[in-house]
C-alpha cells in the first residue's frame, strides 16, 4: 500500500482534466500568434480558458497572464513591479522561496509573523510608517495560504493597510496552495496581483496564471514575441491552459464539501497522533483545537526527540509520502525558514512533518498513516510503539 | 551467498563507492545508498556538490537502489570545520578527512543508519575489515597499497567496526574501475578527490581560513636565532616545509624544524635537525584491547610505517619510541599503529 499525503507538493493530474487537455491536442490547434484558421482556433481555445481563469477568480480576461507556473508569477510579481517602478519590496517571513529569493535579490525585507504563522499586521504598519519605514515600497507581497502549515494570511486586511498608508505601493499574492481550496474573489479583489498554478489542484505541471490587476506597472521577464498582452512571451500552452481552467473551475464547484472532507481527515489524522504519541508540537495550532484559520489538507507537526529525515525515510519505506520543509538542489532537507519565523526552537524545528491530504485521500488512508507515523516516531525514540 | 543483508550504503558520487554498492547489490543484498550533504559554502568536489550528489542518485537508479540524501550540515560545522579552524589558530596541523569519519560518516551516520533499521554500513574506502581469532574486528589495509585507506579509519573501535563492510579493500583500483566500466557506471572515468572538500581550488586553504580566523605575522629565525626573513601567517606554516618561505639567498635546503605562534618565530634548519627519537601523542584510541609495545608507525595517509614501542603516558596519552629516529611529525596529524597490516590503535600527535 502507497498513501500520497504530499498533496501540497503536488497532486494527481484528475481525469477530468486529462480529458478536457486530450480533447484541446486532438483539435490540432496552430499556434495562438497565427493568423491562419488554426491559429485562430488557437487563440479562441486560448482566450475561452482565460476567461475561464478569469470568472472563477472574479477578473477580467484582460487581466490573466498564462505563465510556466508559480515560481515564475512569483517571479514576474516582484521583479516585474519593482523593475516597472523601482523602490523596496516587502515581503511576509514565511513566503515561499518563489517570492523569498525574489524579494532577496531585489535587496528587500521581511515582515514578521507571530507564534502561529500568521503575518504580523503591526510590524507590517512599522515597516511601512512606523519606527522601521522603508522608503519608496514599490510592493508587498503577502501568500494566502502558507505552504507548510496551511495558514491561511489576511491578505485582505494587509491590502487595506497597504491602500490607506502607503497608496502608491502595489500588493502581490502567492495563492498557488489556495486556489484549490479558497474562493479566492475577496484576495483578487484586494491585490494588485495574485499567482495560482496548476498542478496544486489537479492540474498539470508547468503552466499557471498570475493576474495583474487593472493599470499595475509590469515589466516584463521575458521579452520577445509580445505574448499575454506584452507581459509575458513566449507560445502559449494552451493545453495547459485549458488544463488550468478547468481545474479551478472543478475545484470552484466542488469547494464546500472537498474543504470539509479534507480538513475532517486532516483532523482525523492530527488527533489520532496526537492521541497516540506524546512530545508532539502542532506549531500552527497549539492547543490542537480550533484549526479555522488552517485551509485545506495541511498539517505541520514536530516531533521532539525526532529527526524529520530519518521519519520520512521510514515513512516512504512503510508507503507513506510526506514532507518536512524544502529540500536543496542535492535533495537534501533544509530548515524550515517558517518555523524559524514562528519562533519554533530550531531543535524542535528538526522534528517537523508536513502531511497534505488531498481530494482522493480516504479515511482508509489516514488511518494506515496514522499506524506508520506512530511506529515510525516510536522507534526514532528507541520506546515500543503502544 | 552468504545470507542477505541489508546495507546502507555511503556514496560520494565518486567511482569507489559507486562500486562498493554495485558489489553489494550484485551479491543479493539489500542495499540503500545515501549521499550526505555536509557543506553549505562553495566546493569542487566531494559530499557537497549537487553535480556529485546527481553521479551517486543516477549510480544508485542504475543498480536499481534506492538513494536518499541526508543533511549533516551542522553537525560538520561543528565537528569537522570549527575544529578545523580552531587547530590551525592553535599552530597545528589538522586533518579534517579523519575527524569527519570519527563524528560523521561512522558516528552520526552509522547512528542514522541503525536507527533506521540497517545493521550493515559501507563505505568505499580502500581497506578490508578482518575478524581475529579472539572475534574482534580489525581494519586492515586495502589490497591496493597505493591507495590503502587504512590509516584515515585508525580510529575505529569494535563499536563502530560492527556492521561495517568495505567492499573495495580486496580489490585494486584497477578492478574498481574494470568493474564500473563494465556496468556502465557514469562514475568509470571520474578522477580520484583530492583535497578537503569543503575548500575550493580557487580560494584554498590560506582564503579559506582567513575568513574564520586572523592569522599572526611572523619572524623566520634560523637554529641561532638570526633573522632570515618573515611569513604573514605562522598558522600556515608546517614542520617539514620547505617551499613558500620565501628566504633570500643561502645554499643548503632550509626546512621548517619549529613553529613557536607565542613568540610568533618560525624556526629553519637543516633536514637532519628535523629528526627525532621520540614522538608524542594523546587522543590514543585501540581497536580493541590496548596493545602497548612494539608496533609499526604511520604519521602520513601515504607514509610508510616505521618501527617503534608504544608506551602507555596515562589519561590517553602515548610516546613513540621509535627504532630509527623518524622526521618530525606536525601536531594534530594522526599517528596510526599497525600489526603487520592491522590497524591497532591510533593518535594524534602533540
Amino acid at each position: 500500500m502507497r498513501v500520497h499525503l504530499d498533496h501540497a507538493a503536488t497532486t494527481p493530474l484528475r481525469p477530468e482534466v486529462a480529458r478536457a487537455m486530450e480533447s484541446v491536442h486532438a483539435l490540432e490547434l496552430g499556434n495562438p500568434s497565427s493568423r491562419h484558421t488554426a491559429g485562430r482556433r488557437a487563440r479562441r481555445v486560448l482566450d475561452d480558458a482565460r476567461d475561464e481563469v478569469a470568472d472563477v477568480l472574479g477578473v477580467d480576461g484582460s487581466e490573466v497572464v498564462f505563465t510556466s507556473g508559480g515560481t515564475e508569477g512569483d517571479d514576474l510579481a516582484v521583479h516585474g513591479v519593482a523593475a516597472a517602478r523601482p523602490g523596496r519590496v516587502l515581503c511576509s517571513a514565511v513566503e515561499h522561496d518563489a517570492v523569498l529569493e525574489a524579494v532577496r535579490a531585489r535587496g528587500g525585507t521581511t515582515v514578521a509573523v507571530d507564534a502561529r504563522g500568521r503575518l504580523d499586521l503591526g510590524d507590517l504598519e512599522r515597516h511601512l510608517v512606523g519606527d522601521a519605514a522603508v522608503d519608496d515600497v514599490t510592493l508587498v507581497s503577502v501568500m494566502t495560504v502558507n505552504n507548510e502549515n496551511g495558514v491561511r494570511q489576511p491578505v485582505v486586511e494587509a491590502a487595506a493597510m497597504v491602500r490607506e498608508l502607503s497608496p502608491g505601493t502595489s500588493v502581490h499574492t502567492d495563492a498557488v496552495q489556495a486556489a484549490g481550496w479558497l474562493d479566492l474573489r475577496a484576495e483578487a479583489a484586494a491585490v494588485d496581483l495574485l499567482t495560482i498554478t496548476a498542478h496544486k489542484l489537479g492540474g498539470p505541471v508547468g503552466v499557471g496564471a498570475l493576474i495583474v490587476r487593472g493599470d499595475t506597472p509590469l515589466t516584463p521577464r521575458l521579452r520577445g514575441g509580445g505574448q499575454e498582452n506584452e507581459r509575458r512571451s513566449g507560445t502559449q500552452n494552451v493545453a495547459g491552459a485549458v488544463g488550468l481552467a478547468r481545474a479551478l473551475s472543478l475545484a470552484a464547484s466542488e469547494r464546500d464539501e472537498a474543504v470539509r472532507r479534507v480538513a475532517a481527515l486532516r483532523d482525523r489524522f492530527t488527533d489520532a497522533v496526537l492521541a497516540s504519541l506524546g512530545d508532539v508540537h502542532e506549531p500552527a495550532c497549539p492547543d490542537h483545537r480550533d484549526r479555522d484559520g488552517v485551509v485545506g489538507g495541511t498539517v505541520q507537526l514536530c516531533f521532539g526527540g525526532v529527526e524529520s529525515e530519518a521519519l520520512l525515510f521510514l515513512l516512504d519505506e512503510a508507503g507513506v509520502e510526506a514532507s518536512a520543509g524544502s529540500a536543496c538542489a542535492a535533495g537534501a532537507l533544509e530548515p524550515s525558514h517558517v518555523l524559524a519565523a514562528m519562533g519554533v526552537p530550531a531543535e524542535l524545528a528538526r522534528g517537523a512533518l508536513r502531511i497534505s491530504v488531498g481530494r482522493e485521500t480516504s479515511e482508509d488512508d489516514i488511518d494506515f498513516a496514522v499506524g506508520v507515523v506512530v511506529d515510525a516516531v516510536s522507534r526514532l525514540r528507541g520506546v515500543k510503539a503502544a | 551467498m552468504s545470507r542477505a543483508r541489508r546495507i546502507m550504503v555511503a556514496m560520494s558520487g565518486g567511482v569507489d563507492s559507486s562500486v562498493a554498492a554495485a558489489l553489494l547489490a550484485e551479491a543479493g543484498h539489500d542495499v540503500v545508498g545515501v549521499t550526505l550533504k555536509l557543506w553549505g559554502g562553495a566546493s569542487d568536489s566531494g559530499c557537497c556538490s549537487i553535480s556529485d550528489v546527481d553521479d551517486a542518485r543516477r549510480v544508485a537508479d542504475h543498480l536499481g537502489i534506492d538513494h536518499h540524501t541526508f543533511n549533516f550540515e551542522d553537525d560538520f560545522d561543528a565537528r569537522v570545520v570549527a575544529p578545523y579552524v580552531a587547530a590551525h589558530a592553535a599552530g597545528r596541523t589538522p586533518n579534517p578527512c579523519i575527524e569527519c569519519n570519527r563524528h560523521i560518516k561512522f558516528a552520526r551516520l552509522a547512528e542514522r543508519a541503525h536507527a533506521l533499521g540497517f545493521a550493515h554500513l559501507a563505505t568505499g574506502h580502500h581497506a578490508r575489515v578482518v575478524t581475529g581469532p579472539d572475534g574482534a574486528r580489525r581494519i586492515a589495509r586495502g589490497v591496493d597499497s597505493a591507495k590503502d585507506q587504512s590509516y584515515v579509519l585508525a580510529m575505529l573501535d569494535q563499536r563502530r567496526l560492527a556492521g561495517l563492510e568495505l567492499p573495495i579493500g580486496a580489490i585494486t583500483k584497477n578492478e574498481v574501475r574494470a568493474i564500473a566500466e563494465r556496468l556502465g557506471l557514469r562514475t568509470a572515468h571520474k578522477p580520484d578527490s583530492q583535497d578537503v572538500c569543503f575548500i575550493t581550488s580557487v580560494e584554498k586553504r590560506s582564503g579559506f581560513l582567513a575568513e574564520r580566523m586572523s592569522f599572526t605575522p611572523g619572524t623566520v629565525v634560523d637554529a641561532e636565532g638570526t633573522t632570515i626573513g618573515e611569513v604573514d601567517a605562522v598558522e600556515l606554516v608546517t614542520i617539514g616545509q620547505r617551499r613558500g618561505l620565501h628566504l633570500a639567498g643561502g645554499t643548503a635546503p632550509r626546512y621548517v624544524v619549529d613553529t613557536d605562534l607565542a613568540a610568533r618565530t618560525v624556526t629553519v634548519g637543516r633536514r637532519s635537525e628535523l629528526f627525532d627519537d621520540s614522538t608524542a601523542v594523546d587522543d590514543v584510541t585501540w581497536s580493541d584491547a590496548p596493545e602497548w609495545g612494539p608496533v609499526l608507525v604511520q604519521t602520513r595517509a601515504h607514509g610508510t610505517a616505521e618501527p617503534g614501542v608504544v608506551v602507555d603516558a596515562g589519561d590517553g596519552s602515548a610516546v613513540v619510541a621509535w627504532d630509527e629516529p623518524h622526521l618530525r611529525v606536525a601536531p594534530g596529524q594522526t599517528v596510526a599503529f599497525y600489526r603487520d597490516d592491522l590497524v591497532l590503535g591510533s593518535g594524534t600527535a602533540v
